[in-house]
């Protein structure tokens, strides 16, 4: 066994300082969970069996910390126009409560990172970022913030931020004691669209978005009253098939439902037409934006793109992993796992154009033997409409 | 399944439970803890000879691929069957039903008693 860490010498011990803990660690610890150092934070990486929780969200509902998301607030009279320049898309025409995924560029056109954008009201949006990306996105923000009357608030240590995803996820959130006050019920709450409610008098925000390819809610609320809504959550969802669950699980479920994680498929050195994600930046748009010339240049021609690979057998490519077409290599690996819900191997990849065709068939190179793959479109698992 | 404290251990996870000239290998709870959900396993074939310290399998789970040592020379004379078809019993029951191979050897090298081997892990 070579990956396996021991724990004496770790960063954890050596730089406790360094390292970041949820508002809910403790009740991490009390439900037995694993933890992984996720971009500086101890979080809990499975409780159980990530096969096991990883099926719970697709078939019942699973409970998520992602407290280490990033939280920006940006209000201000100029915040559409605002936004505008600073991301890819055109956040100034969104609808009251309504959120919108977008990207955040340099000059170069390369990622910072990608992000959820909510309007929480006509001059107020809240930008979510990712962990690793937090101090990137919030400085490249309020540097573009200095010809714009708006305010860059960085309030990410105020927030937890838990996710229930799943099938069951709104009869879940229905039936939790002390949620209430949603300003649009839930059952009218729309895909990507978010609603103010209150959890025992402590402000909340629910965003019915994810990061799993099922239905479900994100919900915003003060790090004080974070735990009490855990346990509230848990009480009405465990009778209906809610399971506690781990980063593991929402990686094998991200890749499923072909999105991209940043730092594997997406990064500074690579266009958003190359992962996928041209429709993310409104070139239509009016007035300038950071990146624009640079996207309107396009990316070298023969850049590779994101495709998505099918194996058969169980043994997974994974990131890294070299894509070869007869003895060219041709494409490496982004991420890449035996997809639980599929039973066969996955990956998402980048290949040179000319074999990005779908059913193209590449081979992968799995630690010095060829395993067969196909091409295929993404994303690989879509729930039932 | 043997007692922990009865079995041998190494420092990449490894448990050895020696039987007259054959050692029985797994890989630790500790280990399988720590890759999570083993969804694939890659055994040596019988008759196979294998060298101290040499790469002779393969471990993986949904998030990462561990690999599998030779504990000791000598030759493969079983491999567990039940491991390749059903990799889950590398976590279920890793002391046990979850055992990798069987070699069997002339020499056996120095490896870790139960005390050295939770001091390397810190649990």
């Amino acid at each position: 066994m070579t990956d396996v860490p021991t724990t004496s010498g770790s960063p954890a011990e050596s730089s406790p300082a360094a390292v970041r803990y949820s508002p809910l660690h403790s009740i991490h610890e009390q439900l037995g969970a694993a933890f992984t150092d996720f971009a500086g934070w101890m979080m809990p990486v499975r409780y159980s069996s990530d096969l096991a929780e990883h099926h719970a969200v697709r078939a019942a509902a699973g409970i998520f910390d992602i407290s280490h998301m990033a939280e920006i607030h940006v209000r201000g009279t100029d915040v559409g126009a605002f936004l505008d320049y600073a991301l890819a898309g055109k956040l100034s025409g969104i609808a009251l409560a309504q959120a919108k995924y977008s990207l955040l560029l340099n000059e170069a056109g390369g990622i910072i990172d990608d992000l959820v954008t909510y309007r929480l009201a006509d001059e107020h949006f809240l930008v979510v970022a990712n962990a690793g990306n937090r101090f990137a996105a919030a400085t490249a923000l309020a540097e573009r913030a200095a010809d714009f009357d708006v305010a860059v608030t960085d309030e990410s240590d105020d927030y937890a931020l838990i996710a229930v995803q799943g099938p069951v996820s709104r009869a879940i959130l229905e039936a939790t004691a002390g949620l209430a006050s949603c300003a649009t019920p839930l059952d009218e709450l729309k895909y990507y669209r978010e609603t103010a409610a209150t959890f025992n008098g402590h402000d909340l925000i629910i965003g019915r978005t994810g990061y799993t390819g099922e239905d479900g809610f994100e919900l915003y609320l003060h790090v004080d009253a974070a735990a009490d809504l855990w346990a509230a959550l848990t009480v009405a969802g465990e009778p209906l098939g809610l399971v506690p669950a781990g980063l593991a699980c929402r990686d094998t479920l991200r890749l499923e439902a072909g999105m991209p994680l940043y730092g594997h498929e997406l990064n500074l050195n690579t266009f958003p037409v190359q992962a996928g994600l041209g429709r993310v930046v409104a070139l239509s748009k009016e007035g300038d934006f950071v990146g624009r010339a640079a996207i309107q240049a396009g990316p070298d021609a023969g850049a590779r793109v994101l495709v998505g690979l099918a194996a058969e057998g169980r043994r997974a490519g994974r990131a890294d992993y070299l894509i070869f077409n007869g003895d060219t290599e041709v494409g490496v690996i982004t991420s890449g796992a035996l997809s639980p819900t599929l039973g066969h191997p996955i990956a998402m990849a980048y290949v040179d154009p000319d074999v990005s065709e779908v059913g193209t068939e590449l081979h992968i190179d799995v630690r010095g033997s060829r395993i067969a793959a196909s091409v295929v479109s993404l994303p690989f698992y879509k729930r039932e409409a | 399944m043997a007692e922990k404290s009865e079995l041998q251990y190494t420092a990449e996870h490894e448990w050895v439970l020696v039987d007259g000239n054959v050692a029985t290998v797994g890989i630790t709870d500790y280990a399988a803890g720590k890759l999570g959900d083993i969804v694939f396993v890659d055994l040596p074939k019988v008759g196979d000879t294998v060298a101290l310290g040499k790469i002779v399998g393969e471990i993986e789970s949904t998030k990462s691929v561990g690999e599998i040592f030779a504990p000791v020379a000598g030759t493969i004379v079983e491999a567990n069957d039940a491991v390749s078809g059903s990799p889950e019993l590398v976590n279920s029951d890793p002391f046990g039903e979850g055992w990798l191979v069987k070699i069997e050897f002339s020499e056996l090298p120095s490896m870790l008693s139960l005390d050295e081997y939770t001091a390397l892990t810190g649990d």
